[in-house]
């Protein structure tokens, strides 16, 4: 395949204007994005946002109705087979075939990506001992757990090295431990130079992996820029306290409020409130604010259980760059009390 | 303040298999058609040796058919055994073929619906590969249930006049027969991917396909306007073709040529508007 068109220097992804329209629904609503080459680009946003859409209009699997795309330098419209032969796309359901086993999977793709039969075993033994997965590479895949799934799924989009692979919420559902797996494994897999895109519900995960994040809902991008410059403008946390009497709480709440810049919201848990940090306007130290404020408490004779820092949720998160709560129906508040 | 874990897990081992195994990329090549075609193919066979049970439908279906229609109208007709299943047993093959076929239908609904077909069309592969893969084993599976019909036949007393090798073009015209209507049922489950729907459709024409036809009744003991569509019914003619080369009846070219011609048509309709459905999706 000519490489001609494809000068290295081009973005991996610019979309302008993108649109997309369900029926009465924009899914996708004038999405304008550039992810450079080499750089995982977090896609941050809720439940219906739009980021598999925006997925799998980039990966050429769904038409628009609006709006340029041109990926690794090919127009998504018009050369399609150009940007297929050099994208692999992981969507957010593992697409494996629950039957067949994790070896016969990685056959059948590989033999799909023009390999010869012995070097699609080669890449599939390869894959499943790079993966972590050679034991189970002879098991039907619909006995696996969601983490073996999932790492069959990434190495299904590996079978030829993509200069470009989308990831769709590759943690969601997944364990602390198993996602710890998939973040180390996108660690590499940029480390080797393939562009990432990937898309997540979690502010966390965008944070750890991603140099830019854009925030997108209800089909808009409502925030770009580094996790640091996202942060900033979220605020530096949400600080989570545990009082050991109740009666207190109203108290606790003057005290926070008079040491700390930020609001402080009463949580369900009778004994509990929390605090979205503002960020410091000079970079002070979080920790010194923080510990100034718990010394507050403790000279008003506010007994405390426990205490914790934590990432904003992602309610927090939208409710800070948008001014309004995350899209329709976030269900899923993030545990940061961890 | 945020808490980078710790790292453990298969990425984390010493080396980067990770990187290694980035880098040691076999080369891109587009794989061809035919064996794109054929390792779709391949796959609905490793599914079928996976789980048998989906030859069900292949197994139960003829010999469903042949054994009730044989007994049901058998004595309808007169004469022994080996003589009224000279007739009736190239219609309960090409019934049986013809009810078979939905059910590949079914599947490709099914399969379409999946986080997989995404993972292939997304590869820069022959768009027609999933689905004429697909035909590869539907094909199998059809003179697998024909063979289940013609050894049935030959259990009750039947004996073929047209001999092998009658029997052999009888099967060879009604599964190409078949697989036009698999191309048929391909485009319904890629317009509607929903395996409930797909049969229901499916149902809707081959039941009359099935009865208003020639295979189990004289035509001339019909109304007329049945007759008229007797005589239009493809699978009719599959079957007049069928009972003439496995009897060596003779006078029976007419047919055969009509049931190709009703496959070629079948299939120049299905098969372009099965691709581009297949394009459209998503
Ligand atoms: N095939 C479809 N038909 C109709 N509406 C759709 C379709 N796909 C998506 N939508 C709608 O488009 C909007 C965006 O959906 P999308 O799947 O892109 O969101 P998402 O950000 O991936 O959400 P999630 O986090 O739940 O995966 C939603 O309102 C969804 O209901
Ligand atoms: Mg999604």
């Amino acid at each position: 395949m000519s490489k001609s068109s494809t000068a290295g220097d081009q973005p991996a992804i610019e979309a302008h204007g993108l649109v997309k329209v369900f029926g009465q629904n924009r899914a996708l609503d004038g999405i304008d994005l550039t992810v450079r080459r080499g750089q995982v680009f977090g896609f941050l946003g809720p439940n219906g946002a739009g980021k598999t859409t925006t997925i799998r209009v980039l990966a050429t699997l769904t038409r628009f109705d609006s709006g340029v795309a041109r990926v690794l330098g090919h127009d998504v419209i018009s050369e399609r087979d150009a940007i297929r032969a050099r994208v692999a796309v992981t969507g957010q359901f593992a697409a494996l075939d629950e039957d067949l086993t994790g070896y016969e999977n990685l056959i059948i793709l590989g033999r799909l990506h023009g390999l010869s039969r012995a070097a699609g075993k080669q890449r599939a033994d390869d894959l499943l001992a790079a993966f972590d997965l050679t034991h189970a590479g002879g098991r039907p895949v619909g006995g696996y757990s969601g983490g073996m799934r999932r790492r069959l799924d990434i190495a299904a989009g590996l079978i030829v090295t993509p200069d470009l692979l989308f990831l769709d919420e590759p943690t969601t559902g997944l364990d602390p431990r198993s996602r710890n797996q998939v973040w180390e494994l996108v660690r590499r897999i940029a480390a080797a130079g393939t562009t990432v895109l990937l898309t997540t519900q979690y502010l966390e995960e965008a944070d750890q992996l991603a140099e830019q994040i854009a925030v997108i809902d209800q089909g808009r991008i409502v925030a770009e820029g580094t996790s640091a410059q996202l942060k900033s403008r979220v605020g530096s946390g949400t600080l989570h306290v545990r009082l050991l009497d109740g009666e207190q709480r109203a108290q606790a709440q003057q005290v926070l409020a008079g040491a700390l810049e930020g609001t402080v919201h009463p949580a369900a848990d009778p004994l509990a409130l929390s605090m979205l940090l503002a960020t410091p306007a000079d970079a002070t130290d979080v920790g010194r604010l923080v510990g100034h404020a718990l010394t507050r408490l403790a000279e008003a004779q506010v007994g405390i259980a426990e205490v914790a820092l934590g990432q904003p949720s992602l309610d927090e998160a939208f409710l800070a760059l948008t001014g309004h709560p995350a899209g329709p129906a976030t269900t899923d508040q993030e545990d940061v009390n961890r | 303040m945020s808490t980078p874990a710790a790292v453990t897990g298969p990425a984390a081992a010493g080396t980067d298999r990770i990187g290694l195994l980035l880098a040691g990329s076999p080369a891109r090549r587009r794989a061809g058609a035919l064996a794109a075609s054929a390792t779709f193919g391949r796959r609905a066979m490793l599914k079928i040796k996976h789980d048998p049970k989906q030859l069900v439908d292949s197994v139960a279906i003829p010999i469903l058919i042949t054994v009730l229609f044989t007994y049901l109208f058998g004595g309808a007709i007169s004469g022994s055994p080996g003589e009224y299943l000279e007739v009736l047993l190239p219609g309960t093959l090409s019934m049986s073929i013809a009810i078979v076929t939905m059910y590949g239908g079914a599947r490709l609904a099914k399969d379409v619906t999946t986080g997989a077909f995404d993972r292939f069309r997304s590869l820069p592969t022959w768009r027609g590969a999933l689905v004429f893969g697909g035909l590869l084993s539907d094909a199998a599976r059809y003179l697998f249930a024909s063979a289940i019909v013609v050894v049935l036949g030959l259990v009750m007393g039947y004996r073929p006049d047209g001999g092998a090798g009658g029997v052999l073009a009888a099967v060879a015209l009604v599964v190409a027969f078949g697989l036009s209507l698999s191309l048929l049922w391909a485009a319904v489950a890629l317009l509607v991917p929903d395996p409930a729907v797909v049969i229901s459709i499916a149902n809707v024409v081959l039941m009359p396909l099935s009865f208003a036809s020639n295979i189990f009744v004289q035509p001339s003991t019909m109304p007329g306007w049945l007759q008229a569509f007797v005589e239009v019914n493809p699978l009719s003619h599959v079957a007049t073709a069928a009972r003439g080369l496995m009897n060596d009846a003779g006078g029976t070219g007419a047919s055969v040529v009509w049931a190709l011609v009703a496959t070629a048509a079948i299939t120049a309709v299905c098969a372009p508007l099965a691709l581009h459905l297949y394009s459209r999706r998503g």
